[in-house]
């Protein structure tokens, strides 16, 4: 292609100009927006539930779990069958995906790329701008939930959280935002890849409800159809399970989960199968510190941001290429 | 022309052999363009003849697939910031973010220029006087017309204090009012020794205001000069009057006139009617005069005829067919 060959020469000035400009105005449209509301709404409501009458139950049961206030996180009340996180797991990408959809292509629509453009700035700091806004977006969302709940849990059961506790739900929020990064960056990449406003967002939509709710049977039946059909060793028995696991894993709905497991129940020793010598030495129920909560879950955290880095750098490529003209 | 004196220095865009491919289409063809500071050049052609892409190559915003382009001084492939932060443009049918007002619009790409906050308020409110916008700064831009946000295009560029102003079809979809409105203030923008590149298809409006156009092609420039060269290369040289007279055989008192090369009968009435087209190689208008009146006839027009663009872009298309 002839076009490869002006793109070798290199390019002068910074690629980030203009980047501040960009990203204040799409956080203050964000903040403003009538969406934003409706989502922040929808927020609350989803989550609301589940950690109200996880208080109720608290206040009422003797918990023996010493994490009390991580209890709130990941109870699941038997009226309502969904724990805090679990909801979180469904809503966070809806949000993402709400915030992100129209990113580029409604600029596109409102004929204001090819102006904006023509300002002395790289397409680089426009997309950029526009993914780190969302984030932020996102973030104060999630902070401002996790401080509700917070005040909820200390105003119904009259004690403070402990440090550890703290410490473990500053974790969380970090976990929580990555995977939030994922499915802003998944919408962003349709909404550079569709003109149309609304194929993108049936399309990340699409994609979130084959994660949410295809991919487990999939990856199962896969599974199925691909293991050994007699396991004769442990070893046998434990690379199945690991290849079972890693299919469920290219979901990111079940780093989440995974990441959330780890850093809020901090009993939870391994997040696959477990074997017999690494219960040896081992007090059954006895809490990990917290360092030791978040080796384990290390490679789900890397994993949630090495998605979002891959997925936003195919949107970044697939918008370098695109003609600006409508 | 006025702006002759000041038009000695290089020229402030300036393309050499400019090709863009897409695939096995020469979407633009290898053309040479310069544009001089302080004159308002004219890119002419029908929709899909390579304006628009010879434009955004001009900005940076579209690769070249070969030859050069130079704006300002800067070249647009590998110093598009530079390029851009001195250019500014007016894309077809421009957009607005329509939940900000016209204000905070402007104040937007005052911030992505890096223009100092202090200065951007005073700049902004100058620019919107320019274009006769005061009245409606804080209103959301979704309730403008169309003309209104080419007029805030207008005052973008404005406010940039841009070298170079590159409008494309900046009088596309305008009633005539609206239209006259960006012509003077196409003008103006000349006047404040801002050099222009407009793109159309609508040429008497562009007639009016442009110093030299260029007639594009099938990404070829067919054509360059000031209307009045384009003219005598398509319509032939000559002087060319309207002559309307009746009751003698006025057509044949035309051809006996010294000079006098074509005579085609131009009424409403067809070759009866009582107006012709007269063609000389010189200002033959007394003498037309005094050979109608001694005829006995009665001279009720004579008027010289100003070479129109559309006349020379219609002429031209006709015989690029018939040689196609």
């Amino acid at each position: 292609m002839p076009p490869s060959v002006a793109r070798t020469s290199a390019r002068e000035g910074s690629p980030f100009t203009g980047i501040g400009p960009v990203f204040v105005k799409e956080f203050s449209d964000h903040l403003s927006s009538a969406r934003m509301m409706v989502l922040m709404l929808f927020v609350i409501a989803f989550g609301a539930f589940p950690v109200a009458t996880s208080l109720q139950t608290l206040r009422q049961v003797v918990d023996p779990n010493s994490y009390l206030f991580l209890r709130i996180f990941t109870l699941e009340p038997e009226q309502v069958g969904i724990s805090f996180t679990a909801a979180l797991n469904f809503i966070i990408p809806l949000m993402a995906i709400g915030l992100g959809f129209d990113a580029v292509n409604s600029e596109f629509n409102r004929r204001t790329l090819s102006r904006v453009l023509s300002q002395p700035i790289y397409r680089d700091a426009l997309l950029l701008g526009k993914f780190l806004a969302g984030l932020a977006t996102l973030a104060v969302a999630l902070v401002a939930l996790w401080l509700i709940v917070l005040g909820a849990g200390i105003l119904m059961l009259g004690l403070p959280p402990r440090e550890v506790e703290v410490a473990r739900g500053i974790g969380f929020l970090v976990v929580a935002i990555a995977y939030g990064g994922v499915w802003l960056a998944v919408s962003l990449l349709f909404s550079v890849i569709f003109r149309s406003t609304a194929t993108s967002a049936l399309c990340a939509l699409g994609l979130w409800l084959f994660f949410f709710i295809l991919w487990p049977q999939l990856a199962s039946a896969i599974f199925t159809a691909l293991a050994p059909s007699e396991i004769r060793s442990i070893d046998d028995y434990v690379s199945a399970q690991s290849f079972g696991l890693a299919l469920m894993r290219l979901s990111p709905g079940t780093l989440f989960t995974e990441a959330v497991l780890g850093l809020l129940n901090p009993e939870t020793r391994t997040l696959g199968p477990m074997l017999p010598f690494q219960m040896r030495g081992a007090i059954p129920g006895a809490p990990l510190p917290l360092g030791q909560s978040l080796l384990l879950i290390w490679p789900q955290i890397t994993g949630l941001i090495a998605g979002m880095i891959v997925v936003f750098a195919a949107a970044y490529v697939i918008f370098q290429r695109e003609e600006v003209r409508a | 022309m006025a702006s002759s004196d000041n038009v000695i220095e290089a020229p402030v865009i300036q393309a050499r052999g400019l090709l863009k491919l897409y695939g096995a289409t020469r979407a633009v063809d290898a053309i040479d363009l310069s544009v001089k500071r302080g004159e308002i050049f004219g890119l002419l052609g029908p929709n899909g003849a390579g304006k628009t892409t010879t434009i955004l190559m001009m900005l940076g915003l579209t690769e070249t697939s070969g030859g050069s382009v130079d704006v300002l001084g800067f070249n647009p492939v590998r110093q598009p910031l530079e390029v851009k932060r001195r250019v500014g443009y007016l894309p077809d049918a421009v957009g607005f973010y329509d939940h900000l007002t016209a204000r905070e619009n402007l104040t937007y790409t005052a911030r992505l220029l890096d223009i100092p906050r202090r200065e951007a308020g005073g700049r902004i409110m100058e620019a919107l006087e320019r274009v006769q916008l005061t009245d409606v700064a804080d209103k959301r831009v979704g309730t403008f017309s169309r003309g209104m946000k080419q007029r805030l295009g207008i005052a973008e560029i404005v406010m940039k204090r841009a070298e170079v102003a590159i409008l494309d079809e900046p009088t596309s979809g305008l009633d005539p009012h609206a239209t006259y409105e960006l012509l003077e203030m196409i003008r103006g923008l000349k006047k404040a020794d801002v050099a222009v590149l407009l793109s159309s298809h609508l040429l008497d409006r562009v007639q009016s205001v442009c110093d030299r156009v260029a007639l594009f092609n099938k990404g070829k420039i067919a054509l360059m000069g000031t209307v009045v060269e384009l003219a005598n290369q398509v319509l032939g040289a000559g002087h060319p009057i309207l002559v309307e007279a009746s009751g003698t055989d006025v057509a044949g008192a035309l051809r006996g006139i010294d000079g006098v090369q074509q005579v085609v009968a131009d009424g409403p009435n067809g070759q009866e009617g009582g107006a012709w087209r007269v063609v000389a190689d010189r200002d033959v208008r007394a003498e037309v005069a005094r050979r109608v009146v001694s005829a006995g006839g009665s001279l009720t027009r004579l008027a010289e005829l100003q070479p129109s663009l559309e006349e020379v872009y219609t002429r031209y298309f006709q015989e690029a067919r018939h040689a196609a």
